[in-house]
């Protein structure tokens, strides 16, 4: 479904400053994977560049999509493609309302495949549904997108527009942070249920907690924009346990 | 933007053609370029006006004529032009002839078409604004008779400025130039002078008028001036909602509009005025497009309320400041703005309140969107006179900038008179983030969706305040006004 190769990226415009260096990760169908690592890794550069946010510049390597290069493409097509960014920070927006934001951003897909839009009143059942799934304050999403939530409320939103948007590849960046433990469940519990042969999730997380609920297929340690250790399930419960201390001295020698 | 709850007008402001209801029978295509008093006489004579009427506009003339031979016109407002030739514009235009109009659609200049079709205006008013002869252009000439009807039942006036000086002379002679005199301003005052025709409505007391009174301006002809007039008056306790949609075809030659509003509010009565003002803006490079110099004022009596609502996305140079003079006590002023500054364009728009009576309140929003090369300027006066006790204002001023050509500047005017005043201002200045941009396209929107949905949900608390057909209108509008600056 995925395969990122080599992918070398740097923020636009400014001169060494490599981020990824050199990142190899092939996301089949239905697999779920775990991205851990120290902070600054490059964790959120890596789920920005594959949802084509413009502040980065791919320097080298290539990231296909269901066999299609897309890194020439630009975010609103890759979301067309079936892509989806859980994001680390939401960005706010005020006089915009979820139910709209949302609406619009079904119809654009819609609009892009060729497929019929959803109507008003489905599109009401649907987004009333999913609200109460995820455990939103109702009043929440009558005001402006993200403004004034609180962080776990952000993410919980953020949790909504994953499961209205069905995408084929969900990357959540750190939506595990920040939760409360009920929120958390509900965060395990929307993947858990959207999990399916068709689709696959890469899961950016901190914490070995959250792959208690969602059982990883596998897990990759990242330090340094490179991915230094790729193992199952157990390696998330070592870096519980250890730490990255061990990498991250690897890292240093090998740059 | 006829349904059942609206009663359209339409008014090409050239020559005082109407839709339906007024129908003049004048010859002559055009008077002479330039303006002199036999232009105003002129003018005064093809509308047979009673003599006051001739009265008042040659003592506006004189006024004008001494301020164009002394100052000039107004240099203060934020905004750069090369001056307007006013001797080389016809004052007078009679109605394009049938022969010259375009006989159908087919006709019409299909990047016209293109906008409306944007814009979402229904295919029948399409044809109208294109000027195209057809004569009943709008259906629902049935419907508005029905509505006509119902309206004269309840003693409401709604008609044509030009009607109203024939049928209801006293009313006109009463309240014409009350709240904006002749001698007001530069433009005012050459408004006064060589007014068109325009909209007049009044409200009997203690009515409430059911249904949302509308004109649909046009401009028609080429290289006229455009001069039109609205005087409405809301009699004691009644209450009137009023929209006002300027939606103009293109002209390559800049074109001057001055138009004069008046509000009358008496005790107890509520005036909601709406307005989108869609002038042409001028091309790209900021060729032509009209130059909007408006004058708005309403008068505020006792226990009542004006509430002046724009969106304004057009014209070359928007110079305009609907005010309040909030003369009876507990009377509210309110003031909503959405304006839009993209490529070349110029605005310098505000408001004025002037707080006379006692617990007199009023609010500003005003909203400033610049993009391109635009640059928006926010003018607002608040004005708290020495018997105006416990007056409350309080004013929110925010720009938004969409690129980083464009400009944004706010000029507050704040005269406090009477030491039990409460003021708040509140502005701000922000972006379109890249953030916001980003969490956008990623959820699929486009880069122009995304603008807009940020643009939109930017401008809200003023776009909340239009009649839904109206805000769904304004939308649009700022959709298509923005093209072309994203991306
Ligand atoms: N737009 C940018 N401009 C400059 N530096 C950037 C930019 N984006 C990321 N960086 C830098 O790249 C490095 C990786 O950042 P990133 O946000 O990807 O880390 P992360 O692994 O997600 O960390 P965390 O666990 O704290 O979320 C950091 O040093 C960060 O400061
Ligand atoms: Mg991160």
């Amino acid at each position: 479904m995925l395969e990122i190769n080599k992918l070398h990226a740097s923020v636009i415009d400014i001169e060494n400053s490599e981020i990824l260096n050199g990142i190899d990760l092939t996301v089949n169908k239905g697999e779920v994977h775990a991205i851990m690592g120290p902070n600054g890794s490059g964790k959120s550069t890596l789920a920005n560049v594959l949802m084509g946010r413009p502040d980065y510049e791919v320097t080298g390597g290539d990231i296909t999509f269901q066999n299609q290069s897309i890194i020439d493409l630009a975010p609103d097509q890759r979301a067309h493609l079936g892509m989806f960014l859980a994001f680390q920070y939401p960005a706010e927006i005020p006089g915009v309302r979820p139910w709209q934001f949302l609406k619009s951003a079904l119809d654009s897909k819609a609009e892009a495949t060729g497929e019929q839009k959803m109507s008003v009143r489905n599109f009401s059942k649907l987004f009333d549904e999913k609200v109460q799934a995820v455990g939103i304050n109702p009043a929440l999403v009558k005001r402006s997108l993200n403004e004034g939530f609180s962080g776990g409320e952000k993410k919980r939103n953020e949790m909504l527009q994953l499961e209205v948007l069905q995408p084929t590849l969900a990357i959540l960046d750190e939506t595990d942070s920040g939760l409360d433990v009920d929120a958390l469940r509900i965060v395990a519990e929307g993947v858990n249920s959207m999990r399916s042969p068709e689709r696959s999730f890469i899961v950016v997380t901190h914490y070995q907690r959250l792959l208690n609920y969602i059982t990883p297929d596998v897990v990759h340690i990242l330090v340094n924009g490179e991915i230094v250790k790729t193992g199952g399930p157990e390696l998330a419960l070592e870096v519980e346990k250890d730490g990255y201390k061990e990498y991250l001295s690897t890292s240093e020698v090998t740059a | 933007m006829t349904n059942q709850n609206t009663i359209s007008r339409e008014s090409d402001l050239s020559g005082g053609e109407y839709k339906w209801g007024f129908v003049t029978d004048i010859e002559t295509d055009l008077a002479p370029k330039g303006l002199n008093e036999d232009i105003v006489r002129l003018i005064s004579a093809k509308k047979e006006e009673p003599a006051w009427l001739l009265d008042w506009r040659l003592r506006a003339y004189k006024h004008w004529s001494e301020l164009e031979q002394g100052q000039g016109e107004p240099q203060w407002a934020m905004i750069d032009y090369p001056g307007v030739d006013f001797q080389d514009i016809y004052y007078y235009a009679a109605p394009k002839g049938t022969s010259e109009a375009p006989k159908s659609l087919d006709e019409v200049d299909p990047e016209m078409l293109d906008t409306f079709e944007k814009l979402g205006i229904p295919l029948q008013e399409r044809a109208a604004l294109a000027g195209v002869a057809v004569d009943a252009v709008f259906d629902s000439v049935s419907v508005a008779t029905t509505m006509e009807k119902q309206l004269s039942e309840l003693g409401i006036i709604f008609c044509s400025f030009s009607e109203a000086v024939k049928n209801y002379p006293d009313l006109v002679q009463k309240y014409l130039g009350s709240v904006v005199p002749h001698s007001d301003n530069f433009y005012a005052a050459l408004n006064s002078a060589v007014f068109s025709d325009g909209s007049f409505a009044y409200i009997p007391p203690g009515v409430k008028c059911p249904i949302e009174l509308m004109t649909y301006f046009r401009i028609n002809t080429e290289g006229s001036g455009q001069f039109e007039r609205t005087l409405i008056v809301a009699d004691k306790g009644s209450y009137v909602s009023y929209l006002e949609g300027c939606t103009a075809p293109f002209r390559k030659t800049s074109q001057l509009h001055a138009a004069v509003v008046e509000l009358v509010a008496l005790d107890d009565a509520e005036i909601k005025y709406s307005t989108i003002q869609n002038w042409f803006p001028g091309t790209k490079d900021g060729e032509g497009g009209v130059y909007n110099f408006v004058t708005k004022r309403g008068r505020a009596d006792k226990n009542s309320k004006i509430s002046w609502t724009q969106v304004e996305t057009g014209s070359a140079i928007t110079w305009k400041y609907p005010s309040v003079i909030l003369r009876g006590d507990n009377s509210v002023g309110e003031f909503f703005s959405v304006a839009l500054a993209n490529n070349h364009q110029q605005a310098d728009t505000g408001t004025k309140m002037i707080h006379i009576g006692k617990n007199t309140k009023s609010t500003i929003v005003s909203k400033g969107i610049s993009a391109g090369q635009g640059n928006n300027t926010y003018r607002g006066q608040v004005q708290i006179m020495p018997g105006a006790e416990n007056a409350v204002n309080h004013t929110q001023c925010d720009s938004l900038l969409v690129g980083d050509k464009c400009g944004a500047h706010t000029v507050p005017y704040i005269e406090v008179r009477n030491p039990t005043a409460r003021l708040e201002h509140e502005a701000s200045t922000s972006k379109v983030s890249d953030d916001q941009l980003f969490y956008l396209m990623a959820r699929g929107l486009s880069e122009e969706e995304a603008h807009h949905m940020i643009i939109t949900g930017w401008s809200r608390d003023v776009i909340k305040e239009l009649p839904f057909e109206f805000a769904l209108e304004a939308s649009q509008l700022l959709k298509v006004s923005l093209e072309g600056a994203v991306g």
